[in-house]
Parts: C-alpha cells; structure tokens; sequence
C-alpha cells in the first residue's frame, strides 16, 4: 500500500481506537457507579489510546518512506557484478534510471544486459516487498498501540496525566522543529560547500572577478576550469538592491508619515490595505511585468534619449523590486513611529513647531534606529528575492556600476545552475550551494542585526 | 513699539515660510503615497490590458467531408490505417469551399495553416470515436493557427508581429466576415494542461498542482505552527533553550524562499531519495517556509487572550493542558486561521524554492495524486513569460489573473474572518 494510503488509515485506526478505548472505560466504570469514579475521564483514556496507537504508527511510516528508496537502491546497486560498479555519482544514476526504466516496463528487459535484467527483476521485488512489509508493520504496530492502551483503561490508572505530558512533547518537538529547519539548512549548504571549496580555493572564490561557470566536458577543452569568483554577483545584487532601496525607502518612509501623523481614519483605512496589497503580489508576478512592461519600456526610453541601454537591465529589475519592498518599509517605519511616545509629539508642539517640524526633528531622530532595523531587513529581502531578478535582471556576470547594463545576480546564479538536469557532483552544481551558503550567511547577519537595533530601541520605550 | 512690531513681521514672515514647508512636506507623503498607487494601478492595469485576450479563443468552424477516398482511409477501425491517413485533406477542402481560386500545393499549405495541428487529430479522434461517420459531412469547430490567433486578436498591436502571408489575411479577414473565424471564451484554459502551442494550453493542471501541493503544506505547517505557537506562549520555561528556539524562528521568517529550495534538492531530493516535481515535496518545502509565519502569528493570537480566562478555568480545577486546549486556542483561533491563510497565500505565489525542487517539467496532464508530476501556477507562469511563442505571453497574463483572483479571495477571506470572529477583550 502507498504512504499517501497508509497515513489515512493509521488516523482511521487511531480513531476507531479513540472510540474502542472511550467505550471500554464507560463499561469499566459503570459497575463501579459512574465515570466519576475513574482516575481521569473517558475521553482522557480514548485519547491516550488514539495517541499511542496513531504516534508509534507514524513515526515508522515517516521513516521507512523516508529511507526505503536509499536502502532499496543500495542493495540493488550492490547485487550487480563487481566489474559494474560504477566509478562516479553520475555514472551511478546512469545506472540506476537505466534498471528503474526496465522495473518498470519502459524499457524492454530484452534489450538490457542480462545483469541490468536481473538488478531490475530484483528492484521490482524488493519494491514489492518493501511495500507489502511496510503496510503490516504499520499496521501491527497501530493496532498494537491500540490494544496496549486499552489494557491499561483501568480506575486506578490516571490516563490525563499522561496523555498532557505525551501532548506537551509534542508539542515542544513542534517548536524545536524551527531549529531542525535551521540545523538542515545549514547542514545542507555547508556539506556541498565543503565539496566544492576542496575543487575551487575559497579565495579564488570570495575575491575572484570573474564568473563563469561553465565547465568543460573534457578536460582539454578550453575553458575546462570555469571561473567562480563571486564578485560580479555580489556588485550585480548590490546594484540591484541598492536601486530598490532607493525607489522604496523614501516612498514608504513618507507614506508611513503621511499615513501615520496626517491622514485621517477613513483614509488610512482605505490607503492601508491597498499598499498591503502590494506585499502580497506572487513575486512571478512582479517579475513578469518587469521582463515584459518594464524594461522594454526603460530600454525604449534611454534610446531615445541617445543612450545604450540592455534590454535586461539592472534598472528595470531594481525599479520594480522597490516597487515590491515599499509596504515592506512603510508598514515597519509605521509601527516604528507609531512606537514614539506621544508626549514627545505633544511636547514639541506645545513649543509650537508645526507637525512637520516635529516630524523631522523630533520623531524622526526619535525613530531613526528603528528605520534603520526596518531598512536593513527590506535590504535581505532584496538580496534574497529571486524571481524578479530571474525573469528581469540577465544571466551576464558584469562587473559594472551602470544600471543601463544587464547584471546577474547571487539568486539567478544559484536558480540557473539548479534548474533541469544535473550532476551531483560537478564544481557547477556544487557552486550553486557555496552561493546558496554566502546568501544565507549575508541575509542572517542582516536579519540578525536588524531584529538587535528594533529590540533595543523598543525596549528603549517601553 | 517699532522694535516689537518688526518681531512680529519677523514671525510672521518666518510663519509663512514654515507653514509652505509644513504644506510642502504634507505634499511629498501625499507624492510617496500617489507613487505607490499608480504602480499598484500600472501593475494591474498593464496585466489585465496584456491578459484579457487570453480569456478569447479564436475558432474556425467548417463543413469537413469525411470522405474516405480523400483520407486514403476504408476502415476507421484499422489502426494501421488511421495511422496512415491523411486527415488535413477534408480540412483543406472544406476551406477550399470558401476559395475556390486558392489551388496548387503552396495554397494548400498555407490553407491547412489557418486551423492549428491539432485539428487533424480532431478528425481522427472523431472517426476512431465513431467510424459510422466516414463518408459523412459533419460541422466542427477547430481551434485556430496561433498565427491566425494572434492575427485576429493583435492585429493593430505593434508589440505583436503577424506572421501571416498577405493572401492568408485576407482569406482571415474573409472568413471572419463570414462569421467562420469566430472569437469565443476561452474553455481550453481551465480544462486542459500545458501545451507546446499557446491555443491547446490550459492551467487545469497547474491549478490541480497547486491544490495539491497546498494541501500538503496545510496539512503539516498549520498542526506544527499552532502547536509550537501554544508551547512557546504556554509550557516553555524561560530558558536558553527557549531563547534559541525563538531567534530560530524569527530568523527563519526572513530566510529567502530560494534557500529552502537549496535545502528541499539535498534534504528532500538528495539524502531521503524522494522523486523530484511532484506535490508532496513541493508542499514540504513550502510547509517548512510557512511554518514560522504561522507560528509567529498563532503567537499574537494567543497572547492577545486575556489573562483572565485562564485564571477563570484554572480556578474551577482545569489543569494546564485543559485550560490551554478547552479555553485558550479556541478563542485564539480566528487570530490563528487568519495569520496561516495568509501564509497560505503567501506559499500559493511562492515560485522560487519550487524551481529548485524540480516543478518546471512540461506537465500536460492533470496530476491524480501526491507523488505524481506536477507543475503549479505561478511555475506555470514563469515558464510561460519565458517562453519565446508569443501567443503565451497573453496565457501567462490570464494565468496571473487566475492567481490574483485567489490570493485576493483568500486574503479577503482572511480579513472578513478577523472581522466577524474577532473579540475586543
């Protein structure tokens, strides 16, 4: 039976065992005079029971799916004749789509080598098996759960307290699964990483000025090395996001301020949810009307006025990334200067400053840390967006500073090498997670600082 | 006197000064705001000028003669047969109908460009159906060239080039008047999957994809975002751990979405063996980026209960658990589904992770289940804007209305949730 079908059933069985276990302990307690003379309550001992009978079940269904094609594929590669072995991570796919093809019928068996067959014969079998075995144990281990735990529905035995502590580990293994996120995230990154810095030193990396990362098929080609320095990427993203921190910090910065100390109820109400709107626009979308309205239109424009423009450039891709980032900034400076005490603004207009000059020498200097914080993490989000500048920005690694020019990016890079087909193992691939690791890197450090500035100017408040 | 009076032409004049300033800066908000709007307006204006002809399907309607001798074809239930016939041949002739001047190979070639290639396979689709029709003159209705399509419906647009010979509009300016070509709604998009030529592709099974793989990411991130929300506001002890716990999750909001890709292709793809481009990866990743949204505003919905609730219940002997689950999440619930049907929105527009993960295969037909190859909607997009045919570009404007149309309901639903469920305590 498939994953997909088993983990209904399991929740089915878990449910049947929620209400065997619920009627057992009415029918226990009802020679004794009522649910009342029980330790805990029935649903307490049905829930225990759908607990014990749906966790163990679960567990082991997670894991054999999440190992059973690992260990199938191992065996299988094993049994082949020692002189197939293959010599390389590619070869060894090769392979292996090679004798899944031919389990599966879409290749004739007849044209494959006999040891092909055979491995094929056998991953058919144990995939069967696997499946067949899986389905029982799953089973058995459920209805075990179920059975145990209605044993143990007796008066004497307090079914709540376990059930709460079973609840609350649960639900700690929920919260610590953010950190199992960071933990794999990391993990993920820094292995290929390692990989790949022990093919490419780390400073031809992080200092070389040229990218491209082409690698030959042969080793006599020309070109064979490819280059990966990443300082083409690192100007083309900061180009970028520079560009959009300009487009974004002023308009979402005096929006914040116009929305926050001038407009009334009604218009904020309206004007609000609107720019909202903005934030909440699939970033396909944003990337679409740059590739396709925005930079043909910039292109067209800086022709006419006799310059040279690319029609990917780095200013169409940046204009519409602020556009993306301006309720970023304006709903984080709006909390910010909403922050501000109101006795500093009252203060200052009992001297008679008018509300701009309050604005700009009072709440403005009062909030600036704050802004700060704000501005940095729409700074991360710029780095890290992807698909505008996939659609919009070029795949051309120049070193440039002129926004007319087409640019890449860290995240074009790391989307262009990993899309489609391709070798585990080469520097190329291996590349895309040394970039992946350098932007986490950049955008935790951001984020980190930026969540320290707001803390402490929140705390400096309150 | 004299010196006072000229204090107060000084405050005054400087009054003035301050209150154009005071006047000027209102302006520069009102400016920042207007900016905004109007690309918000450009956005959607320029999307739905370039999408709404994607909604049109341009048709040819035509007497076709399924004559057998014209086919090479005797025996519709032959397989060999229909493998060999001819089914342009009525197509053509039919059209040869309206003009009879149009002779010779080269006109036959570009008469048979007026109806898509997909017309001939309607015809042999029919017969294999129903062979009794062979001999038969029947009324169909075939979908247009894209040529003939883009023709029809841009002609006057220069951002559209026509590749039509000048005979070839005529005979399209012909039939139209004849009321053969015919512009109509467009059924193909919502019932068919994606398609090497822009007038057979549809979004059905991207949409499928993108339920499918929503459905994942609901079932997993919304039970582990409230329950880590619920530890975090009501058991978790004020410890290290609990502090590392939430930097982690703080920081993991901000993540770019492309990195859970990376983490998907070499977790999920590359150390647990999973297939790539199907639901269930997908919606894992998408799961795990939504998880901390989710949690950090269960978080606010929890918090925002007051006190006294809980007090009340605890006072009457309800235990920790008892208070939280009886009393606590159900009134932070609203809080809770608003903040994870955005998040959901969020996962639905969310392309780039899904790139990694292998989502951009050519999927033409709808995935029946969570380990089948699947694209989802807004990949479906993205592999449309780029591709080079330029009857997509007008499918990938259709698609984004289609994807608008649910981020806005949701998020609409979202607010109207907060609305009508909220509690002012």
């Amino acid at each position: 039976m498939q994953t997909a079908n088993l983990f209904p059933l399991v929740l089915i069985l878990a449910a049947v065992a929620y209400w065997l276990a619920f009627q057992r302990s009415r029918a226990v307690a009802a020679p004794l005079g009522g649910v009342r003379h029980l330790k805990a309550l029935p649903t307490h001992y049905a829930a225990r029971a759908a607990l014990w009978s749906a966790i163990p079940g679960l567990i082991v269904l997670a894991l054999w799916t999440g190992f059973e094609g690992k260990v199938i594929q191992g065996i299988v590669m094993g049994s082949l004749p020692q002189d197939m072995w293959p010599d390389s991570p590619g070869k060894a796919s090769l392979l292996l789509s090679q004798i899944s093809n031919v389990a599966s019928g879409s290749l004739d068996p007849d044209l494959a080598s006999e040891p092909i067959a055979k491995a094929a014969a056998l991953l058919k079998t144990l995939r069967e098996q696997s499946s067949l075995f899986m389905t029982i144990l799953v089973i058995l281990i459920t209805v075990l759960g179920a059975a145990f735990a209605w044993f143990r529905v007796a008066p004497h035995i307090n079914a709540r307290n376990s059930v709460e502590t079973t609840l609350r580990r649960i639900f700690f293994v929920c919260a610590a699964l953010a950190v199992l996120i960071t933990l794999g995230i990391v993990f993920s990154v820094i292995l290929e990483t390692v990989r790949f810095f022990g093919r490419v030193p780390i400073t031809d990396f992080l200092f070389g000025t040229s990218w491209s990362p082409q690698t030959a098929l042969r080793a006599d080609q020309v070109g064979a090395d490819g280059a990966f320095g990443v300082i083409p990427l690192f100007t083309g993203t900061l180009l970028i996001s520079a560009i959009a921190l300009l487009v974004a910090v002023p308009t979402g910065l005096l929006s914040a301020i116009y929305l926050s100390e001038y407009a009334g109820k009604k218009v904020r109400s309206t004007i609000k949810p609107l720019l909202e709107l903005l934030a909440g626009i699939p970033t396909v979308v944003y990337g679409f009307f740059a590739a396709l309205t925005v930079a043909p239109f910039i292109r067209d424009l800086a022709e006419s006025i006799g310059l040279e423009a690319s029609s990917q450039s780095a200013l169409a891709a940046g204009l519409v990334m602020g556009i993306m980032i301006i309720p970023f900034v304006s709903s984080l400076s709006d909390d910010v200067i909403n922050a501000v005490p109101q006795s500093l603004r009252d203060g200052s207009l009992a001297l008679g400053a008018t509300q701009s000059e309050t604005m700009k020498k009072v709440i403005f200097p009062a909030a600036l840390p704050g802004i700060m914080g704000g501005i940095l993490l729409a700074a991360s989000r710029a780095i890290g967006e992807t698909m505008i500048v996939v659609m919009a920005a070029g795949l051309a690694a120049n070193l440039t500073a002129n926004p007319l020019d087409s640019v890449t990016t860290v995240t074009v890079q790391i989307a262009t090498l990993l899309v489609g087909d391709q070798e585990f193992d080469s520097a190329k691939t291996l590349s895309a997670f040394a970039l992946g690791m350098l932007l986490f890197i950049v955008t935790l450090a951001l984020n980190v600082l930026a969540l320290k500035i707001v803390r402490k100017y929140r705390e400096q408040y309150e | 006197m004299s010196n006072s009076s000229s204090q107060v032409e000084i405050v005054r004049q400087s009054l003035r000064r301050r209150y154009r300033k005071e006047r000027r800066f209102r302006m520069y908000g009102i400016a920042a705001i207007a900016v905004a709007l109007l690309s918000l307006f450009i956005l959607f204006a320029d999307i739905i000028g370039k999408g709404y002809t994607g909604f049109l399907k341009t048709t040819v309607t035509l007497e076709v003669e399924l004559d057998g001798d014209t086919m090479y074809l005797e025996d519709p239930t032959n397989p060999d047969e229909i493998a060999m016939a001819d089914f342009t041949a009525p197509i053509i002739a039919a059209l040869q109908t309206h003009f009879p001047e149009a002779e010779g190979s080269a006109a036959n070639r570009e008469l048979a460009r007026l109806v898509g290639s997909y017309a001939a396979s309607d015809i042999r689709d029919l017969l294999e159906a129903n062979p009794d029709l062979l001999g038969t003159i029947q009324t169909m209705e075939f979908l247009a060239h894209d040529t003939v399509s883009v023709y029809v419906k841009h002609a006057d647009n220069p951002r559209y080039t026509v590749r039509l010979s000048e005979r070839q509009q005529q005979w399209v300016d012909e039939l139209m008047e004849k009321g053969v070509i015919e512009t109509g709604f467009n059924d193909i998009l919502f019932s068919k999957g994606d398609s090497r030529e822009p007038a057979n592709a549809g979004i059905l099974s991207a949409i499928v994809g993108s339920l499918l793989t929503m459905f994942v990411t609901l079932v997993i991130s919304f039970p582990v975002g409230v329950a880590a929300a619920v530890y975090l506001e009501e058991f978790a002890p004020q410890n290290r751990l609990t502090d590392f716990i939430e930097v982690n999750i703080n920081n993991l909001a901000a993540v770019p979405s492309i990195i859970f890709g990376l983490l998907g292709l070499a977790v999920f793809i590359g150390l647990f063996g999973m297939p790539r481009s199907v639901p269930v990866v997908g919606g894992l990743v998408l799961a795990l980026m939504t998880v901390p949204t989710i949690i950090i505003s269960s978080r606010a919905a929890i918090k925002s209960v007051p006190p006294s609730i809980r007090e009340a219940a605890e006072g009457i002997g309800a235990s920790r658990m008892q208070v939280v689950l009886h009393h606590v999440v159900p009134l932070a619930m609203p809080g809770m589904l608003t903040g994870s049907i955005i998040g959901m929105a969020q996962a639905l527009g969310e392309t780039a992770p899904l790139l990694l993960i292998g989502m951009v295969a050519f999927i033409v037909d709808v995935p029946d289940g969570l380990f089948d190859a699947a694209t989802v909607l807004p990949v479906q997009i993205y592999l449309w804007a780029s591709s080079a045919e330029q009857g997509f570009i007008e499918l990938a404007s259709a698609g984004i209305m289609v994807l608008l149309t649910f981020m806005i309901s949701m998020n609409a639903l979202a607010i109207w949730l907060r609305k009508r469920l909220e509690r002012r305590w």
